[in-house]
């Protein structure tokens, strides 16, 4: 599995070559946010806000009626917690093309509980006209920028920096509202998102060895999310549905998926991996993710607690499960 | 402002007063000390001092279009009864929302908004509402949510700035506003960006909702808080247009311009003097004291 680094930072000033109404805000984490190559290299279009995200998401506001879109980087608690009532008032209601760009998803960070954004889906997922993307790979990365822009009104992006796998191939880039189908069966239907598809990946491959049969969905469109793709597949499913989410399971992914089938009338068992109604703590994301349950060995206990069947899979084996590139050879469409 | 300039604008600052003081007799309540300490500033800007694109004819507002989405092709600002906006006019941004019922007695006084708008106020499915949104007359942001108005005003002057746009931004503040963080934020901002396009009106009266404001939360002193800040700032008294319109005249010097308008909150209604300390809102607690309303508005020499 190819391993990329920064690729936010050098993808963003490629694809904001001509795109001169494009201007990125930074609230002082300009290479915590990976725009530091963007100040180098269009620096008039850079906006240097200070540590002030609630006059900094305003501004954005303003800056949009005139006709130029906002890119937003910062961490993404400030942007939800510090800077709710600005997103909220200033942004979402006017429906204004403010793209935000929040940094450290869930426990992606030792920042502890402050800079940790565990509850950011729920909170913004309630504000209308508001859109939710969430990155799970590098592909995810590169490619989410065309959607963003084409979105009409605000969107919120759950953005991964640093060191970031790649898991699907290069040439399929993320489509909004498409889950990514990355393996199919009767068993369970899995839902996995941001970080924990990677984990996902991991102990489906281990336990698909074992016989199981694994309907396994990529989210990373989590408002609007296209139910209608996954229901049958639900419907279908000999145990139901396991979803696992680096945020806590109120009003995530496994909130989502939860309210969708209430609707469809899918009555089916639903697992929620992922913070536990609880807020986090400063630690490494391994660690947490252990911890806190949503790391692949959390999601084969799961399994087994929930079909009754033991794999004899180790954490150590789960460690050399090599990952190949996921590949779109099952048509999401086909469905 | 030439005296012919100040004897127009004292006019429709009056007419904004005679009209805010009707309408609270006829709903039995209203925003009227607003009005009050306002009218000579908002005369001042929407007579003389802002340039502003022209209206053909007084508008009417539109019913509530519903509010703003992807879905929502028929919604629109208020913006429009402030004219078209084109590079080289300047822009008006109310922060407080509860000045809304002076700002809509303004815009009839200038010929921005049919008489008739008034009686839009406050009813269901209308777009003139009671604390003004951006779908208000003369309104163009989210407002209201104090504190917010004045960093979407930057945004909008950074926009302009960049645009090479020669136009100006003004804002009307309420002083209660100078309490929030984020307004602090936003002259953080305007100085360090050098937004010398934006003059901003603060209406100074001394009160808020709960009371004097010496005894709520102090801001004093106001003038060299925000000049320590950066800004450029003039202090008027709130019905003296010499003072009031000086400033924005004056070239512009890379800060922002504050004009600070200490105003009365009953100015030019005296009888309201003794609801002191509590102006936010006017109820009449009698009867009696409701004729004595009536009486001043049948003797309203104008």
């Amino acid at each position: 599995m190819e391993i990329l680094s920064r690729v936010h930072a050098k993808n963003l000033v490629e694809w904001a070559k001509n795109r001169p109404e494009t201007l990125v805000l930074s609230a002082d984490l300009t290479s915590s946010t990976e725009i530091d190559l963007f100040r180098a290299a269009y620096p008039s279009r850079f906006i240097s806000c200070g540590i002030a995200e609630q006059n900094m998401l305003s501004v954005a506001a303003g800056l949009a009626r005139e006709g130029f879109v906002p890119l937003i980087h910062t961490f993404a608690v400030f942007i939800y917690r510090r800077a709710f009532d600005q997103l909220a008032m200033s942004i979402a209601y006017s429906n204004l093309p403010v793209k935000l760009f929040g940094f450290l998803p869930g426990i992606t960070t030792p920042g502890g509980a402050t800079h940790q954004a565990t509850d950011d889906i729920a909170v913004v997922r309630a504000l209308p006209n508001m859109t939710i993307f969430e990155a799970g790979d590098a592909t995810d990365v590169e490619s989410m920028l065309d959607p963003v822009m084409e979105t009409n009104g605000p969107v919120y992006i759950r953005m991964l920096r640093g060191e970031i796998p790649r898991l699907f191939d290069k040439n399929e880039p993320f489509k909004k509202g498409v889950n990514r189908l990355l393996s199919r069966g009767r068993d369970i239907t899995l839902f996995s998102s941001g970080i924990c598809t990677e984990e996902a990946l991991k102990a489906v491959k281990a336990m698909q060895a074992k016989g199981l049969s694994v309907e396994h969905y990529h989210v990373s469109t989590l408002k609007p999310f296209n139910s209608k793709q996954v229901m049958d597949s639900i419907a279908a499913s000999k145990y139901g549905v396991i979803t696992m989410e680096n945020h806590t399971v109120i009003g995530g992914l496994g909130t989502i998926i939860s309210e969708a089938m209430a609707q469809a009338g899918v009555c089916k068992k639903i697992h929620k991996l992922g913070l536990q109604d609880k807020f986090g703590h400063g630690a490494s994301r391994e660690y947490l993710m252990k911890e806190y349950g949503f790391d692949a060995m959390a999601l084969v206990s799961k399994v087994e607690e929930i079909t009754g069947q033991k794999f004899g899979i180790s954490g150590e084996d789960l460690k050399t499960v090599k990952i190949e590139i996921m590949h779109k050879d099952i048509k999401a469409e086909d469905l | 402002m030439t005296p012919i300039e100040i004897e127009k604008a004292k006019r429709a600052a009056d007419g904004i007063r005679k009209r805010v003081l009707a309408h609270t007799i006829t709903n039995n309540g209203g925003y009227l000390s607003q009005a009050c300490s306002s009218a000579d500033a908002l005369a001042a800007l929407y007579t003389s001092i802002m340039k502003l694109g022209p209206v053909e004819k007084p508008l009417v507002p539109p019913p509530f279009p519903g509010v703003p989405g992807p879905l929502n092709n028929n919604y629109f600002t208020g913006g429009a009864f402030n004219g078209p906006h084109g590079p080289e006019y300047d822009r008006f941004i109310l922060s407080p929302a509860h000045y809304a019922l002076a700002l809509y007695a303004c815009l009839i006084e200038t010929g921005r908004m049919d008489e008739s708008g008034l009686d839009h106020f406050n009813k269901d499915g209308s777009s003139v509402e009671m604390i003004g949104a951006e779908h208000s007359p003369g309104m163009e942001v989210t407002n209201g949510t104090l504190g917010q108005a004045i960093s979407q005003a930057a945004g909008i002057a950074l926009a302009r700035k960049l645009k090479k746009e020669p136009g100006r931004v003004f804002v009307f503040l309420s002083d209660g506003e100078l309490q929030i963080g984020q307004t602090w934020e936003a002259f953080q901002f305007m100085s360090h960006w050098k937004l010398d396009n934006m003059i901003i009106y603060v209406d100074v009266n001394g009160y808020q909702c709960d009371g004097k404001m010496e005894n709520v939360m102090n801001i004093e002193p106001i003038n060299s808080r925000l000049e320590s800040f950066g800004a450029r700032v003039f202090t008027a008294s709130g019905n003296n247009y010499k003072e009031l319109s000086g400033p924005p005249f004056l070239p512009a010097d890379g800060r922002p311009s504050v004009i600070l308008s200490y105003s009365c909150p009953y100015e030019g209604i005296e009888l309201m003097k003794q609801n002191a300390p509590k102006f936010h809102y006017m109820r009449f607690k009698s009867e009696d004291e409701k004729k004595s309303y009536m009486e001043l508005l049948k003797s309203w020499k104008s």
